[in-house]
C-alpha cells in the first residue's frame, strides 16, 4: 500500500501565534485516521494545509507524490466541512443538486453526458441511503440527513481520500453511530481513505485504524487500541495537559 | 403599443431590450440573491450613473461622439465591479463595506458630472427612471452582445457558479478557480446593470434583479426552477410594465417594479392560502 499524504516538519503561525510546530506524519492508502485534539490545537489548520486552503509556511507536504504547492486537486481529495451544518438553510437547492456540485471537477471541455452525471449522483445518494430524498430541498432535511447529503457530494467524484472536519456536530446521538458505520463502509467497501477530525476521542477510537493526537505538535500516532490501554496519566503526559477519555456506551 | 412598435424602430428596440433584460437580470439575479449580494446591484448602478453623467459631460463640453454616455456607463460599471471585488478581498471580515464605499463614490461623482454637464435634464431623468424611447440600434446591439455573453458564461460555468454560491470552501477544494470566477461574475453583474438601466433606470435596476428572484424562491423546488420562475416573473413584469408605461406616458422603471412587487405579494398570499387550505382539508 502506498502513501497518500506525507507531512514533514510542518510549522505554521498566524501572526505571532504558533499553531503547528514541527508536525510530521503520513497517511497510508486505505487508512481510517482519527485526528483528535482539543479546541485550538491546530487540527483545522493542518486540514486547510492539506486541502490547499492555507499556504504552507514551513516544512513540506506531499500529496499523491507531488508537493502540495504543485498538486492540482482534480477530485483526489474531497472534504466535508464543519460548516456544512451552518450553510444557508434557505438556499433553494435539492439534495440532488447539492450532490451534483461535487462533480464540478469532472466537468470541463469534455464533459460526460447528463445521463452519466445523473447516474453518478444517484449512486452517491444511494450509498448514503438518501435516494428517497433526492428531490427534497436541502433546508427541509434534518441535520443528520443533510450531513449524509454532504458526504454524498464529497464522494460522488470517487476521491481517494476524504477529509471530514467534525462532521457529527449538529447530528443527534442516535444518528452519530449510523454515521460512523457509513464511514466504515466507505473505508472498507469502497477503499476510500479517511481522515476524521474530532475533539472527542472516546467516540471515534472504536472506528478508526489510526489515531493521531495533535496539540500544536503530534503527541501520539498509532493504533487506537494501544492508546485506549494507556492510563489517563500517561495520556496527560502525551498531551501536555489534563485529558480524560469519555466513554460512550451505546 | 404593438401597432406603434411595428412603425417606430426606436420603440421596437426598446421592446427587444426589455425582453433581453427581463431575461438576463433575473438570471444573474438568482446567483446574486443566493450569494447574499443583493445590495451590490445598488452600488454598481450608482457607479454606472457616474459613468453616464461623465459621458453626458464629455459630450456637452468636448462633443465626444464616439463614446456615448451608455458606453461610458458600461466602462464605469466594470471599473466599479473590479473595485468592489478588490475591497471585498481586502476587508474580508466586513465585506459589505465595499457597497457603501462604491455607492457613495458613485453618487458623489454623479453629482459633480451632472452639475458640470449643466444639471438635470431629460436625458438624466431617463437614465434615473428608465425610458420607453431611449434605445438606438447600436445600443440594442451592445445589449444583445452583453446578453449573449452573460447567457453563454452562465451555461458554460453553471456548475462552478452554483457550487461557489452554495459553499465557497468546498468549491475551492474541488479545484474551482474561485477568484477568477468571482471577478467574471461581478463584471457580468456590471454589464447586466448597464444594459438594464436603459429600461428600468439607475434607481430601480436592483429591483429587477432581486424582486423576481424573491418571488421565485417562495415557489420553486430546486435551483434550476428558481432560475426559470425568476425569468418568467421578470419577463411578465418588464412586458406589462413597458406597455402600461407607454400608454400612461410614465417612465417604465416605476411600472415594472410595481408589477414585480405585485407579483411578489400575490405569490406570497396565494402560497399562504394554499397551505392553510391544504392543512385544513
Amino acid at each position: 500500500m502506498g502513501q497518500l499524504i506525507e507531512v514533514s516538519n510542518v510549522s505554521h503561525r498566524y501572526d505571532r501565534h504558533l499553531v503547528l510546530e514541527d508536525v510530521s506524519f503520513s497517511i497510508d492508502e486505505g487508512a481510517f485516521v482519527g485526528l483528535v485534539g482539543p479546541n485550538g490545537s491546530g487540527k483545522t489548520t493542518i486540514i486547510k494545509l492539506l486541502l490547499g486552503l492555507e499556504k504552507l509556511q514551513k516544512g513540506s507536504i506531499e500529496a499523491f507524490d507531488k508537493p502540495i504547492q504543485k498538486f492540482a486537486n482534480k477530485g483526489h481529495i474531497s472534504f466535508v466541512s464543519q460548516k456544512a451544518n451552518s450553510f444557508n438553510r434557505g438556499f433553494p437547492a435539492t439534495a440532488k443538486e447539492v450532490v451534483g456540485m461535487g462533480l464540478t471537477s469532472k466537468i470541463g471541455y469534455f464533459k460526460p453526458s447528463q445521463k452519466k452525471l445523473e447516474y453518478l449522483i444517484f449512486e452517491a445518494l444511494d450509498l448514503v441511503n438518501m435516494m428517497e430524498y433526492a428531490n427534497t430541498n436541502i433546508g427541509d432535511l434534518s441535520g443528520g440527513q443533510q450531513q449524509r447529503v454532504f458526504i454524498a457530494r464529497a464522494i460522488v467524484n470517487k476521491p481517494s481520500l476524504l477529509i471530514l472536519d467534525e462532521p457529527t456536530v449538529g447530528v443527534d446521538t442516535e444518528n452519530v453511530e449510523n454515521f460512523y458505520k457509513l464511514l466504515s463502509d466507505l473505508n472498507k467497501q469502497l477503499g476510500i481513505s479517511l481522515i476524521l477530525v474530532s475533539h472527542d476521542i472516546g467516540s471515534i477510537t472504536t472506528h478508526v485504524t489510526d489515531l493521531l493526537c495533535l496539540n500544536k505538535t503530534i503527541h501520539y500516532h498509532g493504533n487506537p487500541s494501544d492508546f485506549e490501554s494507556m492510563t489517563d496519566e500517561q495520556r496527560s503526559q502525551l498531551y501536555g495537559h489534563d485529558m480524560h477519555t469519555i466513554t460512550h456506551d451505546h | 403599443m404593438l401597432d406603434a412598435m411595428l412603425s417606430f424602430e426606436l420603440l421596437r428596440n426598446t421592446f427587444y431590450t426589455g425582453l433581453l433584460v427581463g431575461l438576463i437580470a433575473p438570471l444573474l439575479g438568482t446567483f446574486i440573491v443566493v450569494r447574499r449580494l443583493s445590495l451590490i446591484a445598488d452600488g454598481l448602478s450608482h457607479v454606472t450613473l457616474a459613468g453616464i453623467a461623465f459621458g453626458l459631460f464629455m459630450q456637452k463640453k468636448y462633443t465626444l461622439l464616439f463614446f456615448t454616455p451608455f458606453h461610458t456607463g458600461i466602462f464605469f460599471a466594470i471599473g466599479g465591479a473590479i473595485v468592489i471585488e478588490n475591497l471585498r478581498s481586502i476587508y474580508k471580515a466586513f465585506q459589505e463595506i465595499a457597497i457603501p464605499i462604491t455607492l457613495s463614490l458613485g453618487v458623489g461623482m454623479s453629482v459633480v458630472f451632472i452639475a458640470l454637464a449643466d444639471g438635470i435634464n431629460t436625458d438624466i431623468f431617463a437614465y434615473l427612471f428608465g425610458s420607453v424611447a431611449a434605445v438606438s440600434r447600436s445600443d440594442l446591439y451592445v445589449i444583445l452582445f452583453t446578453s449573449v455573453f452573460v447567457i453563454f458564461v452562465i451555461i458554460f460555468l453553471y456548475k462552478e457558479l452554483f457550487a461557489l454560491s452554495f459553499d465557497e470552501e468546498f468549491a475551492t477544494v474541488s479545484g474551482i478557480r474561485a477568484k477568477l470566477i468571482h471577478y467574471l461574475f461581478i463584471v457580468m453583474t456590471a454589464l447586466v446593470i448597464a444594459a438594464s438601466i436603459r429600461i428600468v433606470g439607475v434607481l430601480l435596476v436592483s429591483a429587477l434583479m432581486t424582486l423576481p428572484v424573491a418571488t421565485a424562491i417562495r415557489v420553486a423546488k430546486s435551483f434550476k426552477q428558481t432560475i426559470l420562475y425568476s425569468i418568467i416573473y421578470g419577463e411578465v413584469a418588464v412586458i406589462t410594465g413597458l406597455i402600461s408605461g407607454y400608454y400612461l406616458e410614465i417612465p417604465p422603471g416605476g411600472t415594472i417594479v410595481i408589477i414585480a412587487a405585485f407579483l411578489l405579494g400575490a405569490t406570497l398570499l396565494a402560497k399562504k392560502f394554499y397551505f392553510s387550505y391544504k392543512y385544513k382539508g
